[in-house]
């Protein structure tokens, strides 16, 4: 996984607080930075794929490790 | 890009009617929608500060119940009290042990992400609701001021 600028543990969240946190999130970091996402819902994943195509946000890297899913965004 | 939107009416008051509004309005703001919800009749219910609401597997055959129950469990005993009150604290319970945000962190998550939230004055007026029992952040309005947006949106909503 590559290098992150903060991360958000979204573990035990269910749809829609993943996306709704990461938005938090990303409200408040620079352009260009990027936050690493763990999240437990599986609905999580085409969930962010979707954020991403929507908000222009750029979805790095998804992928599934141990149970859990993991994401980068970069902001734009 | 132009920013799409999204207009939602809200017109029940039921714990299993509460979600979607709230749950569709949060998750399209978080896409970049500009969303509005308009509250009427029922929908009021939601917008209480104190939120006390119910559900009842009675009138509701697409109700599951526990262990498939929904499948031979008679209609009139769905009538009997005590049972609105139980599958309402059984589907509240349900929600947090899935990790399913409750309705007041919804609604919190909506006026956070500038979600407008509106309320039917006539309805309010009606059934002699108190504008005080109601969140603060909302709007008071009618329905043409709710078409103005509405025209506009991209999708419209009736809940």
């Amino acid at each position: 996984m590559a290098d992150f600028d903060e991360e958000l543990d979204a573990s035990g969240l269910n749809c829609p607080l993943p996306i709704l946190r990461a938005k938090k999130a990303l409200a408040g970091m620079d352009a260009g930075k990027v936050l690493h996402i763990i999240a437990t819902d599986p609905g999580s994943v085409k969930d962010f794929e979707a954020f991403a195509r929507q908000t222009g946000n750029e979805l790095m890297e998804s992928m599934e490790e141990g149970g859990k899913f993991l994401f980068l965004i970069k902001k734009a | 890009m132009d920013e799409k939107k999204l207009a939602i009416i809200a017109t029940k008051g039921s714990l299993d009617w509460a979600y979607p509004p709230f749950i569709l309005a949060s998750t399209a703001s978080a896409l970049g929608y500009e969303t509005e919800i308009f509250f009427t009749f029922y929908g009021l219910q939601l917008l209480k500060k104190e939120l006390d609401l119910k559900v009842t597997p009675l009138g509701n055959p697409g109700m599951p119940m526990p262990g498939g129950m929904e499948k031979w469990f008679p209609t009139l005993l769905t009538a009997l009290p005590g049972m609105e009150a139980m599958m309402t604290s059984m589907m509240k319970k349900k929600m947090a042990s899935k990790g399913v945000a409750s309705l007041e962190e919804l609604r919190e998550l909506c006026q956070e992400a500038e979600v407008r939230l509106i309320a039917c004055q006539m309805t309010v007026d009606l059934f002699d609701m108190d504008p005080a029992a109601f969140v603060e952040g909302i709007e008071f309005a009618g329905a043409a001021r709710f078409f103005e947006f509405a025209g506009e949106s991209d999708i419209c909503l009736y809940i």
